[in-house]
């Protein structure tokens, strides 16, 4: 924690962005009491490299959640480590900011309220450099004129861009994004993509982006880790080599086309074995797929 | 609490360019007028529905209504009374023990529900007894406290206290026990300590479940003082209280007196309710934006 604190500085220019990586080695977890266990993850290894955007897909339910939990410290594997920068992760920290599915901005705090929580709280950070830092950060993500409003008074899209600079004033070393664009419309989803990317392409902040949409994860990511069915393990890692920085008619070439047919195809194999091991299996023999 | 109660900031943001005077607002707010339009036809059938006997003979006496003395009667009674030291002694009363017993309801039922919520060991011992002894009504602890309690005006705060615990103590720990786990999560990654989270996210968090309770509580407690009173006679040193007020118009035969103390009442139980309204807006300027 003490280095943490040094880090905490209003300057752009950061010099630890970028530098740090996570790994995931034999990661084990399940739920449950000894006569009733639910594995959720099994021997998982994942390599977050620093500097990179790595998303994770996965079928629903197949345990990405469960993944974000230990990676930030509100849960622990059972077997395995979990290394941030060579140090094992031992509870949540500033240094790995999650964006929580649809919003988790307090609501009886306003948007520069809830922005500046964690400094505040902290006390590294104050008085007019706090001021400032929260300010500037409000600019970057275009709330400047919803300073003082209540987060119930944003559109989902800036709530979402709220929860981003909440993040961004703890300059973490790893963002975790956890489906953070989930039940936003078609539009403004393509609208926070695009301004999530220009965000990272900034200054490549490693970054960790849980999504259940393979289209956002090739127009977002360095590598894309397909993850299969519960117990969640890595069923292939993709590299994504389109040029940065990025544009969405990028979707629409051979290697983008490539890509999708590849993940959608493991996907698509995850999520029948899910329908046949488990709950689904009336489901899938309702749509006559159950042996296919 | 600083952090919160900052309603300043939001009026002056949403304020229209053209400043109207408060009475001018007063004027031109529809649901006001409103209201008042319902509550004067609501008089009239009332007065009409009263009078019919008088005016077409007894034969056409309308059922309930007939029996009920008519609003001017009664504001002719209530005229009569406004002056009595006896009347607003009544009043005084009644909301000592209202206030006393709703306070103290407050006071332990706020952190009792806070402690069930926060600490499982806690939870364990005490939330079985609490749940065994919440669905007595407040009313069936009268004989047990009328013996307990040596006079009558402590069973009365007593039972006062235990109409608004119950619902408060519930309220408290169904909302602590609803705030959403990655608010916590998300203060925990930014360094909260445990004192942190309780004072920055569990506290107004449970906000607005505390002022519902306290709206409810207020309601029974209002219900419970008035039978109490009723049920003990009121101190006989003058002290007796709304209920007694009515009971005693009751015994004397004055109809009328008693609707001036059923009115008295209602006109109480609003004024307690809209305090407690108006201080949740004041601490939640998050909740009144809509």
């Amino acid at each position: 924690m003490a280095q943490d604190t040094l880090e905490a500085s209003a300057n752009t220019a950061d010099l630890t962005a970028g530098k740090s990586k996570v790994e995931l080695r034999n990661v084990s977890k399940s739920y449950g009491d000894e006569w009733e266990q639910q594995q959720v993850i099994d021997n998982l290894s994942v390599e977050i490299r620093p500097g990179e955007l790595t998303v994770v897909v996965g079928p629903s339910g197949c345990g990405k959640s469960t993944l974000v939990n230990l990676i930030a410290g509100f849960e622990f594997p059972d077997t395995g480590e979990i290394l941030l920068d060579d140090k094992p992760v031992t509870g949540p920290a500033r240094d790995r900011m999650v964006v929580f599915q649809e919003t988790a901005l307090m609501p009886w705090q306003t948007t520069y309220q809830n922005i500046i929580f964690g400094p505040k709280l902290r006390g590294d950070l104050k008085g007019n450099a706090l001021r400032e830092e929260a300010d500037r950060l409000l600019v970057k993500v275009g709330l400047s004129e919803f300073k003082h409003k209540y987060p119930l008074q944003l559109s989902g899209g800036m709530q979402r861009r709220a929860e981003l600079a909440r993040a961004l004033i703890n300059n973490p070393r790893i963002m975790i994004m956890d489906e953070p664009f989930r039940g936003l419309d078609a539009m403004s989803r393509g609208l926070m993509q695009e301004f999530f990317l220009r965000l990272f392409e900034e200054n490549r902040r490693t970054n960790l982006f849980v999504t259940s949409e393979i289209d956002e994860a090739i127009f977002l990511a360095d590598r894309i880790i397909v993850l299969s069915n519960r117990p969640a393990n890595v069923r292939k890692v993709i590299e994504v080599n389109l040029p940065r920085p990025r544009d969405y008619k990028m979707l629409n070439s051979p290697e983008a086309y490539e890509i999708k047919r590849e993940a959608m195809g493991i996907l698509h194999e995850e999520a029948m074995k899910s329908f046949k091991s488990g709950s689904g299996s009336d489901f899938a023999e309702a749509y006559g797929k159950a042996d296919s | 609490m600083t952090d919160i109660a900052q309603p300043s900031t939001h009026a002056a943001a949403s304020a229209t360019p053209r400043k109207r005077s408060r009475l001018q607002k007063l004027w031109q707010n529809q649901s006001l007028w409103r209201g008042i339009t319902a509550i004067i036809v609501f008089l009239f059938f009332w007065e009409i529905g009263s009078r019919w006997d008088e005016w077409f003979g007894k034969e056409w006496m309308i059922p309930g209504v007939g029996l009920i003395p008519p609003p001017t009667d009664v504001a002719a009674t209530w005229l009569e009374v406004l002056p009595k030291v006896g009347y607003w002694e009544s009043w005084y009363s009644s909301f000592k023990r209202v206030l006393s017993g709703f306070l103290m309801a407050m006071l332990l039922g706020i952190p009792f529900g806070l402690l069930l919520a926060v600490n499982k060991y806690f939870r364990g011992i005490f939330f079985p007894p609490f749940e065994i002894l919440r669905p007595i009504p407040p009313l069936a602890w009268v004989p047990a406290s009328l013996i307990f309690w040596p006079t009558n005006e402590m069973s009365i705060a007593f039972i006062t206290f235990l109409g608004a615990f119950f619902t408060i103590v519930i309220n408290v720990l169904g909302g602590a026990r609803n705030i959403d786990v990655r608010y916590l999560r998300a203060a925990q990654s930014m360094g909260a300590s445990q004192w942190d989270l309780f004072s920055k996210i569990i506290l107004p968090g449970t906000l607005p479940s505390i002022f519902t309770g306290a709206a409810v509580g207020m309601g029974i407690t209002w219900e419970v003082v008035l039978a109490a009173e009723m049920i003990s006679g009121g101190g006989t040193q003058g002290g007796g209280g709304l209920g007694f007020f009515i009971w005693n118009s009751y015994m004397g035969g004055s109809l009328e007196q008693i609707v001036v103390g059923m009115i008295s009442v209602g006109i109480a139980g609003y004024l307690s309710s809209s305090a407690i309204r108006m201080i949740g807006d004041w601490y939640m300027p998050w909740k009144r934006l809509f």
